[in-house]
């Protein structure tokens, strides 16, 4: 069963292409992840699918509905959580979400039971002013808000930006029960390590839908060696192997310094002993598995050139 | 319907939590009123005079006590040389000097005719022209009962519908239109930008609610609001004041609603127009409040305008509502004699929510 169906949709403002020719399908009950940086697009596309920007050209189906014609009926059955927050700051966490239980027609207690698990972890402060609430517990709030009358499919415009790291682990936890549930999820982020979370990914860059994929299958797609390098000085052995190899091959991950080995031109021994010629005499290197990220880059890549 | 409810509930709970919104709903239309009723006046109450007498004798004695005691004026000083009067004018206090000259009652009886001067300080010239005036007809009033005769034509002036010329009749139907455009277009106007500015408009688009449900919902409040001011302030107006309303009061109320109604159309209009607060609010204080204020015929009578001017000012609803409640108000005339005001009002209505309703978007461009 297909959940969310994009047919060659294409979205031009005045000045910009934000979506240029994009298909897609989402099946029932899946978490599928739009990753891409700021501007690749994806609020354009979510705004699509919630019937709030029509296409420029192309067509999108949200349970058999058209996003452009049946917009009435698809604001039913969608729960929508935009990118900024946007629930009312001088109403407190239960006044909130009772008005959004009501304007879809429904009431906080006959749907309970679904937003329970979110809710609960913030109910002890639900006499709170919404805007006196961290940002964890507001992206809370607004899913509870979006949920509340049990959407069909839920549409989350990147709600893990701006969140620490536990409340994230958090926020996926809970939509992975909400998948339980039988609701489709397009969840949309800027952070690759959320990737791994959804069931299938969409990369998307400039506007275009280059890959779409299992995480896993996006990892195989990475067909070169990949080296992790630290040295003491990080950034002058960036700057060194730069010069050396191709600088688009080099990039840096945290502590680390990622190196792909285009076509195997390089073995891990002349490397290491290169290195320490040039003044790295603690470098460590070793082969390691591709990561999300990666290959997000290497994709990238290969667009830009 | 409960989701409506709902959302007035919500509605309520944004205004009464902004302190500012209280502050512009309650306490501006009472303050505002008290200072237009009290403190701005164009009617002269206890003017302080100063007196020079040359003369002291009988006539003089009767016209000053004539002159003081009719209420407009309070002696404050006599004064004795030419030197005071100037030194009396740079305190400031004294805004009018009296001065009769040598033997008034003699020359005034043997000779039909005596000198008296009248100085004023024109540094307010509105005020100065007024009092010497109030003096002017004492003293013509003095003279026609001394003399026991009718001096060829004696105008007989008598001011309708407002006799003592009392500003406070035109400041009560002119703040009610002041404030009424306040609340009803520039607040709704900025409520309206607010959900758009903050996204929730993006949200209640995304909702079952109907754009009718949720213009109504956020423009209910506020006309209550507005319509609880007026009835303030018309109270105010009759117990504090004394300002009368003759007519039927149940056509007053009438008339306010459909200007609040008006007023509430163009808010609407406004928040189609932008999606920020601060130029909703800029457009409602220029092109609203403004022109409620100087072209209404509140403050400046439209007549004296320029031809432009007062071309413009039939654009401004308040012009309209201004005649409207003035005729009911203070002359007592039913919905016969104004009917074309009431009509103007009620097509700028129809025209503007027209156009608002087809500049509102059901989605977000």
């Amino acid at each position: 069963m297909k959940s969310i169906i994009v047919k060659n949709v294409s979205k031009k403002y005045k000045q910009a292409q934000a979506l240029d020719n994009i298909s897609v399908v989402v099946e029932k009950g899946e978490i599928f992840g739009l990753i891409g940086p700021d501007g690749a697009g994806k609020t354009s596309l979510m705004r699509i699918l919630s019937t709030l920007i029509l296409p420029t050209s192309g067509e999108a189906y949200l349970e058999g509905l058209n996003c452009a014609r049946d917009y009435k009926k698809i604001r039913k059955i969608i729960g929508y959580m935009p990118g900024k927050f946007s629930l009312y700051h001088d109403l407190s966490v239960e006044e909130n979400l009772n008005f959004f239980a009501s304007v879809f027609g429904t009431t906080v207690r006959e749907n309970y039971d679904l937003v329970k698990l979110i809710y609960a972890q913030i109910e002890p402060f639900k006499k709170r002013r919404a805007g006196k609430l961290s940002g964890g517990m507001k992206q809370k709030l607004a899913l509870s808000c979006a949920l509340i009358h049990y959407p069909k499919v839920l549409i989350l415009d990147e709600p893990t930006t701006g969140v620490d790291a536990v409340s994230r682990k958090e926020f996926w936890q809970i939509l992975k029960t909400l998948k339980e549930r039988g609701i489709t999820i397009l969840v949309s982020t800027p952070y690759m390590d959320e990737a791994e979370l959804c069931d299938r990914v969409g990369l998307i860059q400039g506007g275009k839908m280059m890959s779409v994929n299992l995480p896993s299958e996006i990892i195989k797609e990475f067909h070169h060696e990949l080296f992790a390098l630290t040295s003491e000085n990080n950034y002058r052995l960036m700057k060194h192997l730069k010069e050396r190899t191709n600088p688009h091959d080099v990039q840096i991950f945290g502590q680390n310094i990622h190196l792909i080995n285009r076509k195997a031109k390089l073995s891990i021994e002349v490397l290491k002993q290169d290195l320490i010629n040039n003044g790295f005499p603690n470098i460590s290197i070793s082969k390691i598995q591709p990561g999300i990220e990666d290959c997000f880059i290497e994709l990238m890549r290969g667009t830009s050139d | 319907m409960k989701a409506f409810i709902q959302f007035l509930k919500k509605e309520f709970y944004h205004i009464f939590r902004d302190p500012r919104s209280l502050m512009i709903l309650f306490a501006m239309p009472l303050v505002q009123l008290l200072l237009f009723g009290t403190v701005i006046k164009t009617e002269i109450n206890d003017a302080e005079i100063a007196i020079w007498d040359k003369s002291r004798d009988i006539s003089t004695q009767k016209l000053t006590n004539k002159i003081l005691s009719s209420g407009y004026f309070k002696l404050a000083k006599i004064i004795q040389s030419e030197p005071e009067i100037d030194t009396e004018f740079r305190k400031g206090k004294i805004k009018l000097i009296i001065v009769f000259d040598y033997n008034f009652d003699k020359r005034l009886t043997n000779e039909g005719k005596a000198s008296v001067q009248i100085i004023a300080d024109a540094s307010d010239p509105n005020n100065a022209t007024i009092l010497v005036n109030y003096v002017e007809s004492i003293i013509n009033d003095f003279l026609r009962v001394k003399n026991d005769m009718n001096i060829g034509l004696q105008p007989q002036m008598r001011m309708f519908y407002n006799e003592e010329m009392k500003s406070v009749y035109m400041f009560v139907p002119g703040l009610m239109a002041i404030i009424l455009m306040l609340i009803s277009a520039m607040m709704t106007s900025i409520s309206l930008t607010k959900e758009s500015e903050l996204g929730s408009m993006e949200i209640l688009l995304v909702s079952p609610l109907r754009p009718a449900q949720i213009i109504l919902g956020k423009v209910l409040p506020y006309a209550l609001l507005a319509f609880l001011d007026a009835i303030v302030i018309i109270r105010m107006g009759k117990n504090i004041f004394g300002v009368p309303i003759i007519g039927s009061r149940l056509l007053l109320f009438l008339e306010t609603l459909f200007f609040i109604i008006t007023a509430l159309s163009l808010g609407i209009f406004i928040s189609t127009i932008t999606n920020s607060q601060l130029v909703a609010m800029m457009i409602s204080a220029v092109a609203l409040i403004l022109p409620t204020i100087l072209l209404s015929g509140f403050i400046f009578p439209i007549d004296n305008m320029p031809w432009i001017l007062q071309f413009l000012s039939n654009i401004v609803p308040a012009k309209w509502f201004l005649i409207a409640i003035k005729n009911i108000m203070l002359k007592g005339l039913g919905l016969v004699v104004i009917w074309k005001e009431t009509l103007v009002l009620l097509i700028m209505t129809v025209v503007l929510l027209v156009a608002s309703i087809r500049r509102f978007k059901i989605r977000l461009e």
